[in-house]
């Protein structure tokens, strides 16, 4: 069994117990989690690292509530995702979880300030008050003067901070993020972990880095390493 | 509400297919209107046939004639309340049979006007029919049609009945009638049976057929057959039906225009259900990957379904609508055949028939596609893009 803690002092924001994960593929298992351990604190910055196939995004995927366990529970700020119905889970999803992706995954048919206002969508807010909303999260991470462009005329990096005003746009408990910097260039990818970084020291928000880049977990507050199923503070070799 | 912005947006992402795939259903959906238009103007005299009505006509066939002596013994049978005879004129103006419009004298202008309710005729102008011989009635379109006026002298030309010493039939309008309902036909062109009776050359005292009013309708069938069996064995046999079916069996001369039409209209709604459907479930193949997305942020299975089925009705809605839109202008403009077809309008009941069409389709046409995003499991759909 695998075990990693959080250092927050803050408690556990996610606590994973037990986790395992197969899949099948034609009449093979295959395991790709095995009785994994793994406890993240508020307001903390964790990477997750490992070779391609280690289980890294599967792993984040299960926090997020996008996939189900095998066996274990999942915790998340004293909800046991694992139990939820398909619904119930997915209304959980819209109040707490924020993800952002290696490829952005904005909708190329709407303007930077609709993509970020569609999580908007599913709660109560009136338009103006989404309006609001929206508008604060371009301007976070600094993208005001580019609400109405499409994202075809984003650059990489500017793709990825509607991406981050998307997620963060409805306060969540937490921030899934898939390989975020992995398609953009040295220099953009930089500017992406700052800004995670300063949503992370500035306001709080706990985040989950899945990543294969040393570079980028380098800026995270904790690194766990991922590997054949298993987690350890250890890279492997 | 809110989601209209992006189930539009959507719709938009490839605008040449959205566009064809609208133009179809709006094609289809005017082929609709137009078709129940023509369906309609075939089938009309059957609609407004009245329940209290009988027709008479000769056994044999339509065109062989019966005796205008019989209106006297019918009147006289039990449960017949009037009785009114016409013949097919068959009038032909300016010497072009292109130019149609039913002609045909009448045996009595009161009666006439009794058991035809739906014909409106102002009392001045019943008055002047009454004493004028040559007098005719002509229904507005007709009228409309030739610029005819009440005073007008119309000359006509008969193949069928020729008058005497090969004089042209002459015949001063008296009145301009209307419908009661836009099925009413108002196209005829109504004479005094005496003038006509006096002047032809040949036929004298033979007419075309009966319209007897019963004073029961639920024993029409029992009047019916009385009336026959009256005339059984001599020789002028009769069938006596309901006015509604004799109207049937006219249009069915044709063929079943009801089958007929039916059977274009599911065609063409298989067609275009397999065109949108098509659409749709492209449409949705394309964007797995951001129906993953929209579920991670939250978007339940159901409100995907919901957004999927938006989309495939908004594209029928906006094709149907404007089909059916433009095929009820068409209509309105009047019949351009209305020789042909007189009646013809676009009946409310089939426009809301239609629009129920249009959401049926739009539905059936996205429900597989919405059952599929429906279904769709995140890892995977997001996997797509990897």
């Amino acid at each position: 069994m695998s075990t990693e803690n959080g250092s927050s002092g803050n408690g556990a924001l996610v606590r994973l117990s037990k986790i395992s994960k197969n899949f099948r593929r034609g009449s093979e298992d295959i395991h790709v989690l095995s009785d994994l351990n793994l406890e993240v604190g508020k307001g903390e910055f964790l990477a997750l690292m490992g070779p391609s196939g280690s289980g890294k995004s599967t792993l984040l995927n299960l926090i997020g509530g996008l996939d189900r366990t095998t066996v274990g529970t999942i915790e998340v700020g004293g909800e046991h995702i694992e139990k939820m119905s398909d619904r119930a889970l997915a209304a959980w999803r819209a109040r707490h979880i924020g993800f952002v992706f290696q490829f952005y995954n904005l909708l190329p048919v709407l303007s930077a300030e609709k993509n970020v206002e569609l999580p908007l969508l599913l709660t109560n807010l009136s338009s103006l008050e989404r309006k609001k909303h929206v508008a604060a999260a371009l301007d976070i991470v600094g993208l005001s003067h580019r609400a109405n462009h499409s994202p075809r005329t984003l650059s990489g990096g500017e793709q990825q901070r509607v991406g981050i005003a998307r997620a963060i746009v409805t306060d969540p408990t937490l921030l899934l993020c898939d390989e975020p910097t992995g398609d953009l260039d040295r220099a953009s990818g930089d500017e992406i972990l700052s800004l995670m970084q300063a949503l992370n020291k500035d306001q709080g928000k706990t985040f989950i880095m899945v990543t294969h880049d040393p570079h980028a977990s380098a800026r995270a507050g904790r690194t766990v390493h991922l590997d054949k199923g298993q987690l350890s503070t250890e890279a492997p070799e | 509400m809110k989601f209209l912005h992006l189930v539009f947006s959507n719709l938009m992402r490839k605008k040449l297919r959205t566009s064809l795939t609208v133009l179809s259903i709006f094609i289809a959906f005017m082929l609709y209107g137009i078709l129940c238009t023509i369906k309609e103007s075939f089938t009309a005299g059957i609609d407004v046939a009245g329940a209290d009505r009988l027709v008479v006509r000769n056994k044999i066939t339509l065109i062989q004639p019966l005796p205008d002596s019989y209106l006297q013994k019918i009147v006289a049978l039990s449960g017949v309340d009037s009785a009114v005879h016409f013949t097919w004129f068959g009038g032909i103006y300016r010497d072009d049979a292109a130019l149609f419009f039913p002609s045909m004298p009448v045996s009595d202008i009161d009666t006439f006007l009794d058991i035809y309710p739906e014909y409106k005729l102002s009392d001045e102008a019943k008055e002047k029919w009454h004493s004028t011989r040559t007098g005719v009635i002509v229904g507005k379109q007709t009228a409309e049609r030739f610029e005819w006026k009440v005073g007008d002298r119309i000359p006509l030309h008969s193949p069928i009945w020729p008058r005497k010493e090969d004089q042209v039939w002459e015949f001063d309008i008296v009145g301009i009638y209307e419908g009661a309902s836009a099925k009413t036909d108002i196209t005829g062109f109504y004479f005094r049976y005496d003038y006509f009776n006096e002047g032809r050359e040949r036929g004298e005292g033979l007419a075309g057929w009966y319209t007897v009013r019963v004073k029961d309708p639920d024993k029409a069938p029992e009047v019916a057959s009385a009336i026959d069996s009256e005339f059984q064995n001599s020789p002028y046999e009769t069938k006596a039906e309901p006015e509604g079916a004799f109207a049937q069996a006219f249009v069915q001369q044709m063929g079943d225009i009801g089958a007929i039409l039916m059977s274009i209209l599911s065609v063409v709604f298989f067609t275009i259900l397999l065109v949108t459907g098509n659409t749709m479930a492209q449409s949705v193949r394309e964007r797995t990957q951001e129906l993953g997305v929209l579920k991670s942020m939250g978007f339940s299975d159901g409100l995907v379904l919901r957004l999927v089925l938006a989309e495939s009705c908004l594209i029928v809605v906006v094709g149907g609508f404007i089909g059916i839109g433009l095929a009820w202008l068409m209509a309105a403009g009047g019949s351009p055949v209305p020789d042909m077809l007189p009646i013809f309008y676009f009946p409310t009941e089939y426009v809301i028939i239609g629009i129920g069409l249009v959401i049926a389709l739009g539905l059936a046409a996205g429900i597989i596609p919405a059952i599929e995003a429906r279904r769709l499991r995140i890892a995977v759909a997001l996997r797509r893009n990897a």
